[in-house]
């Protein structure tokens, strides 16, 4: 082991074996987890896929519910339902979300814009449970269900995720675009509107693609503020809506087997898109990043 | 600055007797400002006054409580290029930063003192700080394009929002394209991104930018520490060619650079002014021994 003065230090000390194999079973042991984590992935989207299949057709999106979850019906009032009350919670949260991050991301001082995210970062761990029941004790007890109701609460939810997600994108917009504007005499807001926020369009639409993703599937507001509808197509927000979560919690609890099968096409129904919006919402984040390192 | 009345043009009214020549003021206000070749004869009756004359008094810049910059009292060449040098964090680009108003978008960086601009002072509670950046352009040291924009987009991109006509657009942008060196190698592709373009092209597409909106005072914070050399010498000739139209002030790292391109060079340490003077005498013959010392290399 002494083998002259310097080259002493480069020589195993004896542990280099025993490290190699550590090293060996924790590079083992992560792909393992990696691994696991994306076959829950293909799991999910797989049952999902095997057992509702069957009941998937044309004639199931395009035919309201049958009463009382008899055989024959479809999820046509259902999409209809999710699309009203998400585009609605959209309209809502998407303006308002964008204009916090911009607030805080540009205009606002570090000691404003900080509580500003930790509330937003607060509210989005709100249980939706909560928000449901906030919403109701605002605007349906002592009156009635309505869609409107339920996209209120769904904006709620929204409304940190794109606020947090924007606030991300608008602060990786590099600093020296910004400067570039101001030094030329744009004023900031102009610099604002004209650079930063192009700059950061994909990510923006990113955000709010990705919230949107996230509330098509939010059940407990549904359950409390929309869940007792007519079997048809229904368009008006004043009343309760129909919903694909909620199709899916009631045709499950059916004892009737067509049911599930439906629930679970239902189920196909809600993953595929959300997964599509996943998809196109990454694409755009990777061009909008891909911009922004030019 | 929006305002199009001639009689409040970007703030130096007061300064400036003769209110015909100023293109800021929009096309029915002045004389056929542009044409596609060449200066106007109206902003070369300007030039031939003291335009573009900038005079530090007292200048002090912080950055919270580090004294960045101390007591700078300095008076710039018009229609001159000035050479700022100084080692590594000694106070050049706090104290050009301060001339168009940018050290105070940090943070808590403040600065106090005078900056006149032909005898006006740029920190007077009334001057409109947007209006002093049309006045004193900056060039950055990486080319900053802005990445949604076209190359035309860019170059035009400061004009664009005082309402100027499409047609005095286009005639501008083209003479900022000519005069930044760039319209040869552009004008078949005025409408590709302008991040296309070269590393060296990018950085002479920014001086087209800063050169459009026609400032008076061109300030370039190390310009060309981020271009081969090849690009770097391209610049530097423009350098040449442009200090006829505005007093140019160059912060540099490179003492060659300083000794190529300007006719006063200034020398910084610590925040402090050391020597100023002809830049032969100042790497010839220095008065002071720090300068002697920093040009000669026995520091950096």
């Amino acid at each position: 082991m002494s083998a002259g003065g310097g080259h002493a230090l480069l020589l195993d000390r004896g542990n280099l074996k025993r490290r190699k194999r550590f090293s060996a079973l924790v590079g083992a042991a992560s792909t393992v987890a990696a691994l696991l984590a994306v076959a829950v992935l293909v799991i999910v989207v797989g049952s999902v896929l095997l057992k509702g299949v069957e009941a998937l057709s044309f004639h199931f999106l395009t035919t309201p519910t049958a009463l009382f979850n008899e055989p024959g019906g479809g999820i046509s009032n259902a999409i209809v339902g999710t699309g009203i009350m998400v585009g609605l919670a959209a309209l809502m949260a998407i303006p308002v979300g964008l204009l916090v991050a911009i607030y805080t991301t540009e205009f606002a001082p570090e000691r404003i814009a900080h509580p500003i995210r930790f509330a937003l970062d607060v509210l989005n761990g709100v249980p939706t449970i909560i928000t449901g029941i906030f919403v109701y004790g605002l605007l349906v007890a002592g009156k009635q269900q309505s869609g409107f109701a339920a996209s209120v609460a769904l904006a709620i939810i929204m409304l940190p995720i794109v606020a947090r997600t924007a606030q991300e994108v608008l602060s990786l917009v590099p600093a020296t675009l910004k400067e570039a504007a101001h030094a030329l005499g744009i004023a900031p807001w102009r610099a604002t509107v004209r650079v930063t926020l192009p700059t950061a369009a994909g990510g923006l639409l990113t955000g709010a693609l990705l919230a949107v993703a996230r509330v098509a599937g939010e059940t407990a507001p549904l359950i409390l503020l929309s869940s007792i509808f007519a079997p048809r197509v229904l368009t008006e927000p004043s009343e309760a809506l129909a919903s694909i979560p909620i199709f899916i919690f009631q045709a499950s609890e059916s004892p009737s087997p067509e049911a599930h099968t439906q629930a679970w096409a239902a189920a196909l129904v809600l993953i595929a898109f959300v997964l599509v919006l996943n998809i196109i919402a990454r694409a755009f984040y990777a061009r909008s990043r891909k911009r922004m390192g030019a | 600055m929006d305002s199009r009345d001639p009689t409040e043009s970007p703030i130096m009214t007061e300064q400036n007797p003769e209110p015909q020549a100023d293109p800021r003021t929009g096309p029915d206000q002045s004389p056929p400002m542009v044409s596609a070749v060449g200066e106007p004869a109206a902003k070369q009756q300007r030039r031939s006054r003291e335009i573009g004359h900038v005079e530090l008094q007292s200048l002090n810049a912080y950055y919270g409580s580090n004294h960045a910059v101390r007591d700078l009292s300095l008076d710039f060449d018009s229609a001159k290029v000035t050479a700022i040098i100084g080692p590594s964090g000694c106070g050049k680009s706090t104290m050009v930063r301060c001339i168009n108003r940018m050290h105070e978008e940090i943070a808590g960086a403040r600065s106090e003192g005078k900056v006149l601009l032909d005898g006006l002072d740029l920190y007077d509670p009334q001057i409109d700080i947007v209006a002093v950046r049309r006045a004193v352009g900056m060039v950055f040291q990486k080319p900053n394009p802005f990445p949604t924009m076209s190359v035309f987009d860019n170059v035009t991109a400061g004009l664009r929002l005082t309402g100027a006509s499409r047609s005095e657009l286009e005639d501008r942008g083209r003479e900022a394209l000519v005069g930044a060196g760039l319209w040869e190698e552009v004008k078949d592709r005025l409408k590709a991104p302008g991040v296309s373009l070269s590393g060296g092209q990018q950085q002479r597409l920014c001086i087209a930018r800063a050169l459009a909106v026609d400032p008076e005072v061109l300030l370039m914070d190390e310009p060309c520490s981020a271009l081969d050399p090849v690009a770097t010498l391209r610049i530097e000739e423009l350098i040449g060619e442009l200090k006829e139209r505005v007093t140019i002030v160059i912060v540099t790292h490179n003492m060659q650079q300083a000794a190529r391109v300007a006719d006063t060079t200034v020398f910084m340490l610590s925040g402090e002014l050391v020597e100023v003077g002809p830049t032969d005498r100042v790497f010839t013959n220095p008065d002071d021994d720090r300068t002697e010392q920093y040009v000669t290399g026995k520091f950096g």
